[in-house]
């Protein structure tokens, strides 16, 4: 009937243990039985149960007390507790500690039966929740972190490989690489993914209004605090905090920082209550952290305790490969948002974009093309519609004398030679502008 | 190998036709002789005064003591109500796979729960709860077919819910038991 279920009976008298043994056999139930708290403790070091029947009036350990001992164990079992004296205080008590329920012996069987049957398609509904989760789990994939590169994908194995672990990690890559994407990776991909991913952009911020946004501050602690604030590692609490452009920090900014990772402790600025909060660290920057430690702008300590792990994310002039895919991607995604047809791009435009070189990475690619598909025909993403397919500006003019002589035969053009316009727009007078037309020897062509 | 035999142990006093219909309908099910034997056991010593009940577990322990296992099963059947320590009453009860069981026409009237006596439906009921118990004699454990007599029951008219007969899957099982 139930034989996924399996359930231990801690009862001191023979005779209950007995007779509770056989009803459970005979429902087809996994069962087994201690005659003490000590013995179910033992059994429980070599085996789970799903539900435990446990006597509250024991001889040495009490059922109470085995409770707490299984809940200390972090054992997910459900604890029926038993007793033969039925007292509000006991199984408040029990109920308070946890216990999923409380009976008073003898059972009524349909009870006994009922609350087995509840106990049973709880853990049945906690199995289910838990394979649901992990589906979830296995499916988890970042947006936008799209390649099929050798590069990316060593990218996305650390990724993985460090995902499950609490090491702090730092992000290296140019601008535009996508590291806050990686950090995105790697908490989606955590234990931690059910908590908040909290990030900083600690380049962007003073130090003081940094120290602010980490720690939070109390009210009254400086000008304009007029509440309470949490701060970033508060929020993160059971998540992860992610810090970008961490080089930008000043050395008194590092001290602090270093402080908070060796104890996960901080005060609120402008308090003096110590507050606790469990996050992992990822950093990301565009500057070589080492470099900066042998000059002594970053402190060697910090360092240490920030680089657990270092991923660094290629540029994409060195992950060509990855364009095409990078491009129908972006295409996908804004023709999305867009509510637009899906388009596609013209094989010469593909190409011009795989010969670039994107100083801005990925992010300039994504502009290009979010840009292109709101200029382009709505069909197809042409050469035209992308920056360097634009017509680029007449280098053909070698000297300064040249350039001067076409722009003022254009204006005078522009004004049908008229010299009095042609000269206040060229802000000039008429006589230097006769002069040039001399020098230049241009004519009126009718 | 000599075929076992069930010996339904009339241990209350009950009427011959009463029993003749439980042992019939037990035969059937079972493809096995059912044997209807008389007993005067004294009861007294197996009475609980605190709870005004029969103590199962010693009843069954005391006919398990009577009993050939080898060559026979045997069941008694009461009319007293019976027990166990942590239960409040029982129906019946058994050691499973092994060769003895008890049940009870106690809780299995209708006039207990204020309602017209019926006496058919009091045989209708001990045959399904004699056969459930001969059932966890054969090895059956509870079945989740709620029309199979080896589904639990814990109230009168749970009975009266299921048939008196095996599922098939339970048929197998006490078909691959019995080769």
């Amino acid at each position: 009937m139930s034989d996924k279920i399996s359930i231990l009976i801690v009862d001191d008298e023979d005779s209950v243990r007995d007779s509770l043994l056989n009803w459970f056999i005979e429902d087809g139930y996994d069962v087994a039985a201690a005659e003490n708290a000590k013995k179910a403790l033992q059994m429980l070091e070599t085996r789970d149960f799903n539900i435990i029947l446990a006597d509250i009036k024991m001889p040495g350990m009490d059922g109470l007390e085995l409770h707490r001992r299984i809940r200390a164990l972090n054992r997910e079992s459900i604890v029926i507790i038993m007793t033969a004296f039925a007292s509000v205080e006991t199984a408040v008590q029990a109920l308070k500690d946890g216990a999923y329920d409380y009976v008073t012996k003898p059972f009524d069987p349909d009870d006994l039966s009922h609350l087995i049957r509840n106990a049973a398609s709880q853990i049945a509904l906690r199995n289910e929740n838990e394979a649901l989760k992990k589906r979830v789990t296995t499916l988890e994939e970042v947006d936008d972190l799209i390649g099929q590169s050798e590069a990316i994908r060593l990218v996305l194995e650390q990724v993985e490989s460090v995902a499950q672990s609490n090491a702090s990690v730092i992000i290296t890559g140019e601008s535009g690489t996508g590291k806050e994407l990686v950090a995105r990776a790697i908490h989606a991909n955590s234990s931690r993914r059910y908590f908040p991913l909290v990030s900083v952009h600690c380049g962007a911020l003073t130090e003081s209004l940094l120290e602010s946004e980490l720690f939070g501050h109390e009210k009254g602690a400086f000008t304009g605090a007029t509440f309470n604030r949490k701060g970033r590692f508060e929020m993160a609490d059971g998540g992860t905090i992610f810090l970008d452009e961490i080089a930008t920090i000043s050395p008194k900014m590092q001290i602090e920082l270093l402080r908070v990772l060796e104890t996960k402790s901080f005060v609120r600025v402008g308090g003096n209550k110590e507050i606790t909060s469990d996050f992992r660290v990822i950093c990301a920057t565009n500057r070589d952290l080492g470099s900066m430690v042998r000059s002594g702008t970053f402190r060697e300590d910090l360092y240490y305790r920030l680089n657990v792990v270092n991923i660094n994310i290629p540029p994409l002039r060195e992950r060509v490969d990855d364009i095409p895919l990078l491009v129908s991607h972006f295409i996908r995604k804004y023709c999305t948002s867009m509510s637009r047809d899906m388009i596609t791009i013209e094989p010469a435009a593909l190409k011009q974009l795989e010969k670039f070189e994107f100083p801005g990475n990925v992010r300039e690619l994504e502009n290009m093309i979010e840009r292109a598909i709101v200029i382009g025909n709505g069909r197809e993403i042409k050469l035209k519609d992308l920056p360097m397919g634009r017509e680029a500006p007449d280098t053909s003019v070698e000297s300064l004398d040249e350039l001067e002589k076409r722009h003022i035969e254009q204006i005078l053009a522009k004004y049908n030679w008229n010299v009095s316009r042609s000269a206040r727009a060229l802000n000039v007078d008429r006589v230097t502008l006769y002069n040039k037309i001399r020098k230049y020897d241009l004519k009126h062509k009718e | 190998m000599e075929e076992k035999r069930i010996i339904l142990l009339s241990c209350g006093q009950f009427d011959r036709a009463f029993l003749k219909k439980v042992a019939l309908a037990a035969e059937a099910e079972y493809r096995h002789a059912v044997i209807t034997e008389e007993c005067h056991l004294d009861l007294n010593p197996f009475y609980n005064p605190a709870r005004r009940q029969y103590d199962g577990d010693r009843l069954l322990r005391h006919i398990h003591l009577c009993t050939d296992t080898e060559h026979e099963k045997m069941i008694g059947l009461f009319r007293v109500d019976l027990y166990i320590p942590i239960l409040t009453y029982i129906f019946g009860q058994a050691i499973l796979g092994k060769s003895v069981a008890i049940a009870s026409v106690f809780r299995l009237r209708n006039e207990l729960y204020g309602l017209k006596q019926d006496d058919n439906l009091l045989l209708i009921r001990t045959i399904k709860e004699v056969i459930h118990e001969l059932g966890h004699t054969f090895g059956l454990i509870h079945c989740h077919h709620q029309a199979c007599v080896m589904h639990s029951s814990t109230y009168a008219e749970e009975i009266d819910l299921k048939s008196s007969t095996l599922c098939p899957a339970c048929r197998s099982i006490l078909a691959d038991g019995q080769k």
